[in-house]
């Protein structure tokens, strides 16, 4: 195992530069996520108009690949249907957690490819999958979530 | 073999003959030799205490306390003889006070529910501190929303030690208990011991220890501490996970009540009336963990033969050296700078998250704790979310704490 197929540049990037690190006003749809094994704490704000995804953002504190995760989904969601935001949710989470040969298509994904290497670190992908559970709760309603 | 570890003469440690008694030390991880420094979370096991696990199963076991067999009196004596042990290594007055629980944590819950319990009432205070770990706090919040008592917290300062003054502020009449942790966990601080518990004397208020960092690390007479309660974890000092020790002063215990009910801890039971049994065994309902007391008494044999005072030696050079190292790394602060500390070091990359350190780490074959460390009020006082944690046994090298240093200024470049 390579440490670079976990923290590959794009992802020391997006740590280090969080996009979309910010609230959105209300009328807003929003989530807490935590994950008490390592106290990451992320808060995901959307901010849906006709079942169309208008403006993801995030705030909070986590490890680089929590936080890089969620900054990636946050570009990636914006302009995605509520159906396509749920979609996706399923493909990162085979990309984390299942086989190989289920990963599908890793270049559609676009920069979410790079978080693919997370899959070989077991004890890392609850870090990696925070943002998406968060994201999941708050186009259901909203409510804290917890990886434990 | 001493029974008491201050009479062993300090002598310098041969740390190559003692790492060779621990088999799990030999081993690479990730392509690089193990360096463990995960001591404080669970240490590991020599093979003395393996072989007398082994030995027990392959040769003794059998039920204790029950069979007129020739195996249930071998197990018995194993047993019991790992209680008289214990009751050695920390000169208790007697084998009654020596109660086997899984560990440190049902140790003070034990407490918290047959010695709490039944004694506290609305109003009534239990006073711990700032530094505790989780176990020395939840099930003083459990018995006080079973009984309307209070949860009265000591604070800290900035270097990670109680305030004393405070501590004497918040001793007050309506104190029933101070709970507290011998050494803290999450930063090492050694607490004051001797001076909370002359304290709490003199007003009449009894102390529990979480002793779970002390016992391993240095010699502990409850005694001479004059504690009232003292608890600890036998994995935490080299010997089996499951099986630990609550200490009691012997005319608490008589006064307590069962906490858990069933075989063992009776003499005698009808469907009108069933006697209790005697200390120890009316506090140990249920077949014990006999293979892990056995195991745990070849662990005392085990820190006996090396000291307890050539391992805190060796433990406080070892603690200067890895600060040293540490202190040069750029953008690392050690969180909890008490003097006189255990051999741990809790600390923070500017920038960079625990949980990144830890896998980075790892990849270079080092075991550290990432995390709250169970301690999340500590966490919260520093205001960081978690912290790295590299915590030191004797038989831990200075290469190892090189190697930490070195790839925390790897993890550094990681991230720059």
């Amino acid at each position: 195992m390579d440490l670079k197929d976990l923290y590959r540049d794009v992802i020391v990037d997006h740590n280090r530069s969080p996009r979309n690190f910010r609230q959105i006003e209300p009328p807003r749809r929003e989530a807490e996520g935590l994950n008490p094994l390592c106290g990451d704490k992320l808060h995901v704000y959307l901010r849906v108009s006709d079942d169309r995804i208008e403006d993801a953002a995030f705030e909070g504190s986590g490890c680089a690949i929590s936080v890089a995760s969620a900054s990636m989904m946050t570009e990636f969601l914006n302009g995605k249907t509520e159906t396509e935001a749920l979609d996706l949710f399923e493909r990162i989470h085979e990309m984390l957690t299942g086989n190989e040969s289920d990963m599908g298509d890793l270049a559609s994904l676009g920069k979410l490819a790079a978080l693919s290497g997370v899959r070989q670190y077991p004890t890392r992908v609850k870090c990696a999958s925070l943002c998406w559970h968060t994201m999941k709760s708050a186009l259901s309603g909203g409510d804290t979530v917890s990886t434990e | 073999m001493s029974a008491n570890p201050d009479t062993v003469l300090t002598t310098d440690l041969d740390i190559d003959a003692l790492r060779a008694d621990f088999p799990i030390l030999h081993q690479e991880v990730n392509g690089r030799p193990l360096a463990y420094l995960d001591n404080a979370a669970s240490a590991q096991r020599p093979r003395q205490v393996i072989d007398a696990v082994s030995h027990y199963y392959g040769s003794d076991h059998a039920n204790v306390h029950r069979g007129v067999h020739t195996l249930s009196q071998r197990a018995t004596d194993a047993f019991e003889g790992a209680r008289t042990k214990v009751r050695r290594f920390i000169n208790a007055r007697s084998d009654k006070e020596i109660i086997w629980t899984r560990g440190t944590t049902e140790a003070i819950n034990l407490v918290a529910q047959s010695w709490g319990r039944p004694r506290l009432g609305e109003g009534d205070e239990i006073l711990i501190t700032w530094l505790e770990h989780h176990a020395n706090i939840v099930p003083w919040q459990i018995v006080c929303e079973q009984t309307g008592a209070r949860l009265v917290v000591t604070p800290m300062d900035d270097t990670g030690q109680i305030r004393l003054d405070e501590f004497e502020r918040l001793l007050g009449p309506k104190t029933r208990l101070v709970a507290l942790g011998h050494v803290s966990n999450a930063l090492g601080t050694v607490n004051p011991v001797h001076h909370v518990i002359a304290m709490a004397k003199e007003r009449g208020v009894p102390v529990l220890l979480d002793g779970a960092q002390a016992v391993p690390h240095m010699t502990v007479d409850v005694q001479d501490l004059d504690c009232d309660f003292y608890a600890f974890s036998g994995h935490k000092m080299f010997g089996p996970t499951g099986i630990g020790v609550l200490y009691g002063r012997e005319s608490i215990l008589a006064d307590m009540p069962p906490w858990q009910g069933g075989g063992d801890m009776i003499l005698a039971v009808g469907f009108d009336e069933t006697v209790y049994n005697e200390l120890p065994w009316k506090f140990e309902a249920g077949t014990p963990n006999i293979a892990g007391a056995v195991g745990l008494g070849a662990a005392v044999d085990y820190l006996d033969s090396v000291g307890m005072s050539n391992i805190a030696r060796r433990e406080a050079t070892l603690l200067e050296h890895a600060t040293r190292v540490l202190e040069e790394v750029p953008g690392l602060r050690i969180i909890g700078t008490a003097p006189g500390k255990a051999a741990v070091i809790s600390f923070i990359l500017e920038g960079i998250h625990p949980h990144d350190i830890g896998t980075i780490v790892d990849h270079e074959g080092i075991a550290i704790r990432t995390g709250h460390h169970c301690a999340m009020p500590v966490m919260e006082y520093f205001g960081v979310p978690a912290t790295a944690r590299a915590s030191f046994a004797f038989y831990n090298t200075e290469e190892e704490a090189d190697r930490l240093a070195e790839a925390l200024v790897k993890t550094r470049e990681m991230f720059a």
